[in-house]
């Protein structure tokens, strides 16, 4: 339901970067959408179609790329991905271990084109 | 070409709630975000810890719904600065609603403030108020398995707490199960379960809010010392 919101700050942001490039144009956003963000990428992509149809930002692409819960094992220090909510470490089998990934919801880069030739 | 960025989608909202969160410890205030479903028993949680408070505590209260300010009015009645923050639609609160209605509520520290937000397991928990911790709840009335389908909230949540506990002989809730499932999700998730109806367990809901004012206090005194 807040993809709209988050659709919305992600397009901020690109009309800030984009001020710092006069002349070029935004090719495409690439964002970082953790599991456990609460962010659901169809409702994003869906939202940000909906809010750039139509704006000079209408081909204006969004990159979404899904990053899995990660933990990082208190013992042996090994970094694995949570499958079905498996948080033991799958090298020692320790149940000790803290999360370093699936929280993201970052604008990672902008893909941007040289042109100033108008059409 | 690629032009690198990394920054947070919610960096506005993130740099909001790191200026409350100053402002929080600058004055000395315990704030604690309540997150949960419609209907859980958040307004009637805080119904019974505001009548449990006396007069001279320092506590304030910032409700937040879509439509109506009915949780306001139920809580104003103990005496306490409330205000309630109609979204008009928007199904969270964020840092700027916070800011706005404390500055219009004037409430300062030394002090508790406590937010209810808006009844929903989603979006709430992406954005940050600020907060000290944030307080899930989960209702008798609902599945065990709410932890397994909204991850997100009960792993940045720091305790979740089981209500309706009087309605236990009525349905088929299995609490060991409902925290079984919380534990996958956040191993370290502080639990408890209470009636804010027949006020059964209420006692450890209060002692964990005065333990951890207690503690944001002695915080805030090392720091500004």
């Amino acid at each position: 339901m807040h993809e709209i919101g988050i659709a919305s700050s992600i397009l901020e942001c690109v009309e800030a970067e984009a001020r710092r490039h006069p002349g070029t144009q935004v090719l495409a956003v690439g964002v970082r959408i953790g599991e456990l963000s609460n962010v659901d990428k169809d409702a994003l992509d869906f939202a940000f179609e909906a809010l750039t149809r139509d704006t000079h930002r209408e081909n204006l692409k969004l990159v979404v790329e899904w990053c899995p819960r990660r933990q990082k094992c208190l013992v042996c220090a090994e970094e694995f991905n949570v499958q079905n909510l498996e948080l033991s470490c799958p090298k020692c089998g320790s149940d000790h271990s803290a999360c370093v990934g699936g929280t993201e919801l970052d604008i990672a880069y902008l893909e941007l084109e040289e042109s100033c030739a108008k059409s | 070409m690629r032009e690198v960025v990394e920054k947070k989608v919610l960096s506005e909202n993130d740099r909001l709630a790191g200026e409350l969160r100053q402002r929080y410890s600058e004055q000395d205030i315990l704030c604690v975000n309540l997150i949960s479903s419609p209907g859980s028993g958040k307004t009637a949680l805080l119904e019974r810890t505001l009548a449990s408070f006396t007069e001279s505590r320092r506590v304030a209260v910032l409700t937040g719904d879509i439509q109506t300010d009915n949780d306001a009015r139920r809580l104003l009645r103990f005496g306490f600065p409330v205000r309630q923050i109609v979204t008009g639609g928007t199904c969270h609160l964020d840092a700027r609603m916070i800011d706005r209605h404390l500055n219009e509520l004037g409430f300062r520290g030394p002090g508790l403030l406590l937010v209810e937000n808006v009844g929903n397991l989603v979006c709430p928990s992406s954005y940050d108020l600020g907060e000290a911790a944030k307080v899930v709840l989960l209702s008798v009335t609902e599945g065990e398995d709410k932890p397994l389908k909204y991850p997100g909230i009960f792993h940045r949540a720091s305790l979740m707490i089981l209500t309706k506990t009087d309605l236990l002989p009525h349905v088929e809730f299995n609490p060991d199960l409902a925290l079984e499932n919380a534990r996958k999700v956040h191993p370290e998730i502080d639990y408890m379960a209470l009636s804010s109806w027949t006020g059964d367990g209420f006692d450890q809901w209060l002692r964990w809010l005065n333990a951890l004012q207690h503690k944001v206090q002695q915080t805030a005194t090392a720091i500004n010392s």
